[in-house]
């Protein structure tokens, strides 16, 4: 069968192209959908030290990574709306009014 | 069948990686949503692949179903033209790919000598599924047993999150609050 | 790369039958969605008292051919600065996921493709959701205002009634108690169909589902008066035809889970009543009698080739009514008599819920898009929700009250509150009550 280090590896894998989403990408609703990634990547470990140990408490965990991503994603997406209706863009460059 | 299982677990594994570098690297938000659903799909398939039945459909009903729709809604509301020809990368560019660099170093090392440090865990050689039961286990099943019992009090508070959630987008998307 | 060939082939001889099973559906599943349209306006004009399709074959029986023909030799329009790969995905997109939900979809005991998923009921709402995404990526590849707005209506209107949807199958999953297709037509084998204890939850079902699969009278994301065809108005020829294609696969995948769900899937009425078991020979004589109703016509025929063409027909029914009957008569077909049985059954079971779509169609007058929306968030939703509450207090008092009390009184409960949703609709918007079981 596959050993987990193979799992491991393309949850890394995700994390990594993820993080390098949040903090290289201008769009801020692009910045969104690489920390999805980033939680998705962990739901694949999650879940593959839930089947290595037999315990169904990591598909458990997993579930709620996944309540918790939409809670975040619905909130983050009308902080955008929001935003946007004010200041007509969405680049994080141009999001400095309180710089001094 | 073990070579289909493996078969099959390379295939989603390569779709969920470069549909993640793809999602990462448009310029046309569409098109990084779109990438974002087959990685998600993909990542439902690997989830399939683990047996865990339950989290392969809850990600495809509200991942790939619930979310990426927000998310496509969301794009095709502030989608603008001009964002289009600007500059997609920001000036950090560099010093995060290094940062990055270096976490996935760190990251890579922990799982690549997990095993052989003594007191470390199964070490990445463990195979995922040990000898496979002579049935499946009824895993929608197991998972809301294990739900309703143990995990009751998360549950209750990721209900209260999501109401917190619901009123906060829409207070937060009303045009005059 | 020999283990993989190995592999494979190892694979498709264990899973020959529904590998076999998903072609057969895949492959007819274009020419069955062609002749339900050509039966949509049969039954329109019956209802509409005219004939209908005449010409193109006897009684129009061409004329899905002739239709499909002319889809696919039309021109391929495509509009300027569209963007290519999104609009030439999104049709297909929308066919995929409605055609893989039939995959999970039982039309008899052994006739599944995808056999013992564990999830099963649930995988054939969350692919089919997935078609959402057909919608809202072709109205915004087609770079048109019009195309994007009926597709941002049309996908609202589709969210907004799933929640209600899901809501209506929970009450049916409650009485089941599993999520497998198999058991939960099983489990309306000793029992009456749950539509007999779930009702409320039946009506929410087919309520929500109209309004799943865009028809009339929630067909305002395509209808011709408005915003010309919504998300397919730059779609023509082959692309249009996979829409069209897409939308009546989901119209047989909703009647389907409605059928497993409520009407018993694959059993026979009182399926498990042994006095009643001569209604197994009904389905056999069924077709008996519509032949003889055919042969009993053929000399009133003034026209030669309309002889012939009942003389077919009659044919083939005879050649059914065989089918049907040699599991009952013949020992080697005897194994097959609860396939083949109940795949008629649960067909007669899935042409009765479309039949009930196209008759909502062609008497219902369309809502439009506010009303719909408040029908669906204010009223469809907290019925649905109070309904699974209801059911659920039902179903924990079952030990202590016999189940036809508590389930009477519940239901009686939830149609109280129905009522008074409507009532308070009417007057929060000052017009006579817009929402209402249709």
């Amino acid at each position: 069968m596959i050993p987990i280090g193979h799992y491991l590896f393309l949850s890394l894998a995700l994390f990594i192209i993820g993080v390098i989403g949040v903090l290289t990408r201008r769009n801020v609703i692009i910045i969104l959908m690489s920390i999805e990634l980033i939680l998705n990547a962990v739901n694949i470990n999650l879940v593959a030290f839930a089947r290595l140990f037999g315990d169904v408490a990591g598909q458990v965990f997993a579930i709620f990574i996944i309540t918790d991503a939409a809670a975040e994603a619905a909130v983050g997406l009308g902080i955008i709306i929001a935003f946007f209706r004010n200041r007509e863009t969405v680049l994080s460059d141009e999001m400095d009014m309180l710089k001094w | 069948m073990h070579l289909l299982d493996k078969a099959l677990f390379y295939v989603f594994a390569g779709v969920a990686v470069i549909s993640a570098v793809l999602v990462v690297t448009r310029r046309n938000a569409v098109h990084s949503a779109i990438f974002l659903i087959t990685a998600l799909l993909a990542t439902a398939g690997i989830f399939l692949q683990l047996q865990a039945e339950f989290l392969f459909i809850v990600q495809v009903i509200l991942y790939a179903g619930g979310i990426m729709v927000l998310f496509v809604f969301v794009i095709m509301l502030v989608n603008l033209d001009v964002a289009l020809r600007q500059v997609q990368f920001n000036r950090q560019k560099w010093v995060a790919g290094i940062v990055v660099l270096a976490l996935a170093a760190q990251l890579g090392l922990v799982i690549w000598t997990a095993g052989r440090i003594p007191g470390a865990g199964p070490g990445p050689n463990a195979a995922a599924s040990p000898a496979p039961a002579p049935q499946l286990q009824p895993n929608a099943e197991m998972v809301a047993r294990s739900l309703f019992g143990p995990y009751v009090l998360p549950l209750e508070i990721a209900s209260v999150l999501l109401l917190v959630a619901m009123i906060g987008a829409v207070v937060m998307a009303k045009r005059k609050v | 790369m020999q283990e993989l060939v190995h592999g494979l082939t190892q694979f498709a001889r264990m899973n020959a039958g529904p590998l076999a099973f998903a072609v057969v559906l895949v492959a007819l599943l274009p020419l069955m969605a062609g002749y339900l349209v050509l039966l949509e306006r049969k039954i329109m004009a019956d209802m509409q008292v005219r004939l209908g399709p005449m010409r193109v074959g006897p009684h129009g029986l061409l004329q899905p051919i002739a239709d499909a023909l002319k889809l696919l030799i039309k021109e391929d329009i495509i509009p300027e600065n569209a963007d290519l790969l999104v609009f030439w995905v999104a049709p297909a997109t929308s066919v995929m996921a409605a055609m893989t939900a039939l995959a999970a979809i039982a039309f008899g005991p052994g006739l599944q493709v995808a056999r013992d998923l564990n999830v099963g009921i649930l995988f054939v709402v969350g692919v089919s959701s997935l078609g959402i995404f057909g919608i809202v990526l072709g109205g915004w590849a087609s770079n048109s205002h019009y195309s994007l707005l009926g597709a941002l209506r049309s996908s609202a209107q589709l969210v907004s009634y799933e929640t209600a949807a899901g809501m209506a199958m929970v009450s049916g999953l409650l009485l089941a108690g599993t999520l497998q297709i198999r058991g939960i037509v099983e489990a309306q084998r000793g029992h009456w169909w749950f539509i007999c204890y779930a009702p409320v939850g039946f009506f929410t079902y087919l309520v929500a589902s109209v309004a799943e699969t865009n028809r009339a009278p929630f067909d305002l994301p395509e209808a011709e008066s408005e915003l010309v065809a919504g998300y397919m108005t730059e779609y023509s020829g082959f692309r249009w035809a996979l829409y069209f294609l897409s939308e009546y696969t989901n119209m047989i995948v909703v009647a389907s889970v409605a059928t497993t769900l409520f009407l018993g899937g694959w059993l026979r009425p009182f399926a498990s009543v042994r006095w009643l078991g001569f209604l197994d020979y009904l389905p056999p004589l069924l077709m008996l009698a519509v032949t003889a109703y055919c042969l009993v016509r053929v000399p009133q025929q003034p026209v030669a080739v309309q002889k012939w063409f009942l003389l077919a027909v009659a044919g083939c029914c005879a050649l059914g009514a065989g089918m049907l009957a040699a599991p009952l008569a013949l020992a080697p077909a005897k194994p097959y008599f609860a396939a083949v049985h109940g795949c008629f059954w649960f067909l007669l079971k899935v042409s009765a819920y479309i039949y009930v779509f196209l008759w909502l169609r062609f008497t219902l007058p369309r809502y439009r898009f506010d009303q719909l929306m408040r029908l669906g968030w204010q009223f469809l939703i907290p019925v649905s929700i109070v309904n699974v509450l209801g059911l659920g207090v039902a179903l924990a008092l079952a030990d202590r009250w016999p189940l036809w009390a508590s389930l009477a009184v519940t239901t009686l409960a939830t149609l109280l509150i129905a009522a008074y949703l409507v009532r308070a609709g009417g007057r929060s918007t000052g017009e006579p009550a817009a929402a209402g079981k249709a």
